[in-house]
């Protein structure tokens, strides 16, 4: 007969009897547990941060690319169509027209060899609701609309840099912009986007007017591509929508592609970033174990006659393996425990380094010393064993 | 009166090989309240005479009854609760954790007996006052003499109120003078009633003993 409260009692008198040796022994335990917390603890926080980085902008847009193998696979009134979408806000088709060589300038004069030939500038075909989408910003002059586009008016938009490559500031002089020796005159310039950037170092002409003058784009290196702008948890539903709506005949030839769902985003993060550093806490758990379990032998072996005694006193074998289950497990509760504390620690110092919000779980963190006392007692279930086989006469004889 | 102890043919072969008869046909009887020395030179069998009676070990043959009870009949777990309330140990090593408070130590005894925890401290100083150590209740061992570390031990197998002190060379780890003293002090405690048996091949010893026995080649003469 064995009392729960003195079985505890004599198992915290062991440990407590050699503290020096107690807490190098927990060595292995400590890093094992803090090195899981500190990696769970820093997946969270990390990915919290992804998260956050994870915005409205990125979240919102759609983009539609044209697959088909010739042509423009867009109808004429796709931005009518998608915009006529429950969850669309705006959408416009745009391209880069493909000219070879061009001679791109402010004035007819200018030829291929000339240093005001700015050749190398991208020319877009955009139809009038790609403003909207891009949510561009005018800094002079105005867009051209669907009027303009519907009549296939030789008008063009400038990006900001491009209207400084060519040097064009004001509008008031009706400025207009030459391609191979073709006039547009320039209605308006923008100065920023918050999508499609690289309009900004382009001449932009109206779908229509790019249909009439110039080739299709290749479909292969510059297919011609829609962005679509959604309201806010709609663009898996657009893109998805959009193809059947823009070709309800082929909707093949079109490819959406919807923003990275978060909840993806989080996922192979976790897996990916933690999986190694897990695998690494896992061994310096197994590190503990055997650390625990080398400890604890040697008790055993030290404490022959003390186990002897307690049998002649009374102590069954099940009593002392038990002592000894209750004292691994106890040093196994101690690092488990010093090991969330330092686990969380790391997480704390690194989140305030980095200016981070700490983001622990607690499904992670309570458990921890839970998993160090596990520990414990499984190695400690070896050495248990041993001291319960001692026989009595040979440990008293010593 | 049952006797305390009460060995019939007795024998205990060691298996081999080759098998060894550590002991042959023992019979003793010891009565309620006899001071008992077994003598006898090492290899004798003392050592395993001590553990059959301790019920550390089981006979091969014969009938041992402890305070009147069969023991060959009980499992592992009576005889182990046998052995934590009938019989006090006293070894010539002591045996006293280090770590604890001589208090501590012979609280260790109560431990496994069930005995509720409230009342262990009170009985742990008595039994040491008894002893004559009371002034030492909460030195560590590594503090004291050897003299007052047997007396300690003797404190611990007091302290549960055995039918019976069981001591295998008490005086082995002491010198002259101290193991004068503890001998007096088993005469007290015989005085007083409580049934001793030393194993002993100390001629001092078994001198002061109420009673002689002899073991040779594992055979007990009386």
């Amino acid at each position: 007969m064995l009392r729960l409260r003195d079985l505890v009692a004599e198992s915290v008198a062991g440990v407590l009897q050699r503290p020096a040796r107690s807490v190098l022994t927990t060595v292995g335990t400590v890093l094992g547990v803090g090195a899981f917390v500190a990696v769970l603890g820093l997946t969270s926080t990390a990915t919290g941060q992804i998260s956050k980085r994870f915005d409205a902008l990125t979240s919102t847009t759609v983009t539609v690319t044209d697959a088909g193998e010739s042509a423009v696979s867009f109808p004429a009134d796709a931005d009518r169509r998608i915009t006529s979408l429950n969850g669309a806000e705006a959408a416009g088709v745009y391209w880069q027209v493909p000219l070879r060589n061009p001679v791109i300038a402010g004035s007819p004069s200018v030829t291929a060899h000339s240093r005001a030939n700015a050749g190398d500038l991208p020319v877009f075909a955009a139809s009038p609701g790609v403003f909207e989408a891009a949510a561009v910003t005018v800094s002079a002059g105005r867009l051209y609309d669907t009027f303009h586009d519907g009549r296939g008016e030789p008008v063009a938009v400038l990006g900001a840099g491009a209207a400084r490559r060519l040097n064009i500031h004001q509008l008031s002089g009706r400025p207009a912009v030459f391609i191979d020796g073709t006039a547009f005159t320039v209605v308006g310039i923008i100065s920023d986007t918050r999508r499609l950037p690289e309009l900004l170092l382009g001449v932009l002409l109206p779908r229509t007017t790019a249909e009439n003058l110039y080739p299709p784009p290749d479909p292969v290196s510059n297919p011609a591509r829609m962005v679509i702008e959604t309201r806010l948890g709609a663009a898996n539903l657009i893109a998805r929508q959009a193809p059947v709506a823009l070709r309800p005949d082929q909707s093949a030839l079109l490819k959406a592609a919807a923003p990275p769902d978060p909840r993806g985003l989080r996922d192979s993060v976790d897996t990916e970033l933690s999986g190694l550093f897990l695998a690494l806490a896992g061994i310096c758990l197994v590190i503990g174990a055997v650390s625990i379990t080398n400890t604890t032998l040697v008790a055993v072996m030290e404490r022959v006659g003390e186990i002897g005694l307690r049998r002649a006193l009374g102590a069954r074998p099940r009593h002392v393996a038990i002592q000894f289950l209750c004292e691994s497990t106890a040093l196994g509760a101690l690092g488990g425990l010093i090991g969330t504390a330092l686990g969380v620690g790391v997480v704390l110092a690194v989140a305030l380094q980095q200016e981070w919000t700490v983001v622990l779980d607690p499904a992670t963190v309570l458990p921890a010393p839970l998993a160090g006392a596990v520990t414990g007692m499984l190695a400690g279930a070896y050495p248990a064993f041993r001291a319960a086989a001692i026989e009595p006469v040979e440990a008293l004889r010593r | 009166m049952t006797p305390v102890l009460d060995l019939d043919r007795v024998t205990r072969i060691h298996p081999g090989p080759p098998a060894v008869t550590a002991l042959a046909d023992a019979t003793l009887r010891v009565g309620r309240g006899e001071y008992v020395a077994v003598v006898g030179p090492s290899g004798s069998g003392k050592s395993t005479l001590l553990n059959l009676l301790g019920l550390l070990d089981r006979p091969t043959s014969g009938v041992y009854r402890l305070d009147g009870i069969d023991v060959a009949g009980l499992g592992e777990r009576d005889r182990t609760a046998l052995r934590g309330g009938r019989i006090g140990f006293v070894f010539q090593s002591f045996h006293l954790l280090p770590h604890r408070t001589a208090t501590e130590n012979v609280m260790l005894a109560q431990v496994y007996n069930g005995a509720p925890r409230g009342g262990r401290r009170a009985a742990a100083l008595a039994a040491l006052e008894r002893v004559g150590v009371g002034h030492r209740a909460h030195a560590l061992p590594t503090t004291m003499s050897g003299g007052e570390r047997q007396r300690v031990a003797i404190a611990r197998a007091l302290v549960n109120e055995p039918a019976i002190l069981l001591c295998d060379e008490p005086t082995g780890n002491l010198d002259s003078a101290t193991s004068q003293r503890l001998l007096s002090l088993f005469d007290e405690l015989h005085a007083a009633g409580l049934t001793i048996v030393v194993i002993t091949h100390d001629g001092a010893v078994a001198s002061r003993a109420q009673r002689l026995v002899r073991i040779v080649d594992g055979r007990i003469t009386p």
